[in-house]
């Protein structure tokens, strides 16, 4: 039993640190986030440059050589400055999706343009009626002579305005909700017949709504299986289910402590608020929410490797305490911080509308017990 | 015990009923508050009720009020809540309208009732100030007494659309010396004085509502301090406990309710309606016993306050509304899924990309939920309200 990162690893998180800290301020970030297109290019480049964007790749993909542990790290610390650019769908998701069964072709081609920068994806995978559940898809890729023909839409595509490709699940077979006939394409925005209508998030980031007509697939752009890519889509996301449960501890850690700091001097009966003890005991309970969320993100993130029935119930128990953690630090932090957490112009607002989406992104805390239910 | 209504009430009801329907202002149908082009949009409804006597109907009728029972006001707040009429702005005639009436002179209350019954003079509330919010009474906004005019110096805060308003209802301070409670008055100040200004505050859903209101040297005349020097955080208390009929709530989240079931019908989980799925029902169901509860605690104090009984039941009635209130954004929230994501612009945006995807009801959803967080901070939070009923019911 070993919970201490190697020195390598507290390197990592340093550097990002350092990055957050300097360049990533909240001032900085509300200048990102009002700019036209949503996302810094300079900070995605800074990231190839610190190594971030090749953290899970092998070394000879160019990366880092890293595990989960290195992508928990890096999205902490991110969590700790709400980052907007697209780490989770490039580096995660595609990443995920190409280290895992990536042609030899698609990975010689893709990785090194992720590790340098040159390529960002974001990861279309749901529907409008589908809510949370990963296959039911009214997408359908077609067979069409050596390749495919796909149709539909894909609705809130986190990052899709800032990408190059898309990954993109999609029926081959079987009916709407069958788990038999999914399949995952790597889908270039560029194409004849994809079109995207691009708006901001709630939170801060940029996503689409991409229809699909009559878009001419080859057959490489076919990532796994054919007709079986529901397995791998549930490996990638759950693996995005650790990286967002890292990103929320950041993000609460940081509400956690504006809360204390002031409660500790915003005086009021002539006394810091942080005197009355209803509002020292909910402060213990965001701590508390936090802890257990940490001890949380270790746990998905040390089992991510084992058994497909132990990786899926550690991803559900994770974002079911995230969901509930977040919502609980996030409303108590706005709660204790009175009116001015409620504007826009503190920083806190923004990182309960953060923990808020995190909740929602690849099923809520109601999803996930079901799910783990079901498991156990 | 008996809670019918007698047949008088119940024929009341159907005029109301009636008296809505055909006179629901078309311009502001279907849009939220958030939606309102400006300030014609706020007053649609105000205007059609003035012209029908109803604008007031918790005044005395001497002073324009409808002289309706305690049960005809409830059901009338709640064929209005049913209905989905829009929300008659408090800060005129719930708030600065009784204290007033109630203890201004013949000649205020000439120059100021009929105006904020026909709407045409638009109130905001000065209470709040940075370093003075759960702590009202330590309030720093001085008003120093020169000839016959006061000198007002200070800064309020979370001023409701103060940016429409003509004239703002203040409390001050008037003798720095005195214990806190004592040295405060009540003042009305013509918001066009030189030395007011207004500036906006954006909320975490990005809706300007609040307004940071500034008043450098502005001369008020005498004439307008209500009562007496000195005697300001009486009348602030008989306004902060004096309109509880409708701080619950409950009218307003039983259309909710019925919203939040049909969004959650047309909601599709697995091919089948979120509404069957055994968790999200429950959890409506646990949200309307809540309701119901509570609407029976607010009839409860209604009957008591009938009676002439006036007690701090009001604050069960904000924790419960507000929580409830809370509870609903949450749950319409979750039963969107990802079409809580987008962003729906404000006019003030000024973003060229107006495009909000999703069903209609999704739209707002999230920023919705964010917003209503104030509910359990403004009007004396749920910590001070808890407070109160330590103090004030338990003794302790």
């Amino acid at each position: 039993m070993d919970f201490s990162f190697t020195e390598e690893q507290t390197l990592l998180r340093n550097s990002v640190q350092k990055f957050v800290q300097n360049d990533y301020t909240f001032d900085n970030r509300r200048a990102i986030v009002k700019s036209d297109t949503g996302w810094s290019h300079k900070n995605w480049m800074k990231f190839a440059e610190l190594g971030l964007l090749g953290a899970p790749f092998t070394e000879d993909q160019g990366g880092l050589g890293g595990g989960p542990i290195e992508t928990m790290i890096i999205m902490e610390e991110f969590g700790r400055g709400i980052v907007v650019e697209p780490y989770l769908g490039t580096v995660v998701l595609a990443g995920g999706f190409l280290r895992h069964a990536g042609s030899k072709a698609q990975q010689e081609k893709f990785i090194p343009e992720i590790v340098e920068g040159k390529r960002v994806f974001a990861f279309a995978f749901a529907e409008p009626q589908g809510r949370y559940n990963l296959a039911d898809l009214a997408v359908t890729a077609k067979k069409s002579g050596a390749g495919y023909t796909l149709n539909g839409h894909k609705a809130v595509v986190i990052g899709a305005p800032w990408a190059d490709h898309l990954i993109v699940t999609a029926r081959t077979a079987g009916g709407q909700r069958d788990e038999k006939g999914v399949s995952v394409f790597i889908v270039d925005k560029k194409a004849k017949g994809v079109s995207c209508r691009d708006y901001p998030t709630v939170d801060g980031l940029r996503a689409s709504e991409v229809t699909f007509e009559n878009v001419a697939l080859g057959a490489d752009a076919v990532i796994g299986t054919v007709d079986n890519g529901l397995p791998l889509v549930e490996r990638v996301v759950d693996e995005g289910i650790a990286a967002l449960s890292a990103e929320a501890i950041g993000g609460m850690k940081v509400l956690n402590d504006a809360t204390v700091e002031y409660c500790k001097t915003r005086k009021q009966f002539g006394v810091p608020i942080g005197k009355f003890q209803v509002l020292q005991h909910r402060m213990v309970d965001m701590f508390m929410n936090y802890e257990q969320s940490v001890s949380i993100t270790y746990m998905v993130t040390l089992k991510l490797g084992e058994s497909e029935t132990e990786r899926k119930k550690a991803a559900s128990a994770a974002k079911v305490q995230i969901g509930k953690a977040g919502r609980f630090v996030g409303q108590n932090a706005v709660q204790l911080h009175g009116g001015m957490g409620m504007t826009d112009e503190l920083n806190v607002g923004h990182y309960f509308k953060r923990l808020t989406m995190i909740d929602t992104m690849f099923g809520n805390v109601d999803h996930h017990l079901k799910r783990y239910a079901s498991l156990d | 015990m008996n809670i019918d209504y007698t047949p008088a009430d119940e024929a009341f009801r159907q005029q109301v009923k009636a008296f809505i329907a055909e006179n629901y202002p078309q311009s502001v149908r279907g849009k939220s508050r958030n939606e309102y082009g400006g300030k014609e949009d706020f007053l649609a409804w105000h205007k059609v009720l003035h012209k029908q006597g109803w604008i007031a109907p918790s005044w005395p009728e001497q002073y324009g009020g409808t002289g309706w029972t305690a049960t005809q006001k409830y059901i009338f707040g709640e064929e209005c809540a049913l209905a989905d009429t829009p929300m008659v702005l408090p800060f005129g005639i719930a708030m600065v309208g009784p204290v007033i009436y109630t203890f201004a002179t013949e000649e205020q209350k000439k120059e100021h009732l009929p105006k904020i019954l026909s709407g045409e003079r638009w109130w905001c509330q000065g209470y709040s100030e940075p370093g003075s919010g759960s702590d009202l009474a330590s309030l720093k906004t001085s008003a120093v007494r020169d000839g016959d005019h006061y000198i007002v110096n200070g800064q309020k805060t979370w001023t409701t659309l103060a940016q429409y308003a003509d004239w703002i209802f203040c409390l001050v301070r008037t003798d720095p010396k005195a214990k806190q409670q004592e040295g405060i008055s009540f003042l009305l100040i013509d918001m066009k004085s030189p030395g007011v200004s207004v500036r906006p505050i954006i909320t975490m859903d990005g809706a300007h509502e609040v307004n940071e209101v500034f008043l450098d040297n502005v001369k008020v005349p005498v004439k307008n301090l209500i009562g007496k020097e000195n005697e300001g955080w009486t009348y602030a208390k008989f306004l902060l406990g004096h309109e509880r009929a409708g701080i619950a709530g409950v009218a307003r989240s039983k259309r909710g309710v019925e919203r939040l079931k049909k969004l959650a019908a047309a909601e599709q989980d697995g091919g089948k309606p979120l509404l069957d799925d055994p968790m999200f029902s429950r959890n409506i169901a646990e949200l309307q016993i809540d309701l119901l509860s509570l609407e029976f605690t607010e009839l409860r104090t209604l009957a008591n306050e009938s009676k002439g009984g006036h007690g701090p039941e009001a604050s069960i009635l904000k924790i419960k509304g507000t929580d409830i209130q809370q509870r609903l954004t949450e749950l319409t929230l979750e039963a969107i899924a990802y079409y809580g994501n987008p962003y729906r612009p404000f006019a003030h945006d000024k973003m060229t990309n107006e495009y909000v995807p999703g069903p209609d009801y999704s739209h707002g959803a999230a920023q919705n939920y964010f917003l209503t967080r104030r509910t359990t901070i403004y009007g004396g939070s749920s910590e001070i309200q808890r407070n109160i009923i330590a103090k004030m019911v338990l003794g302790l």
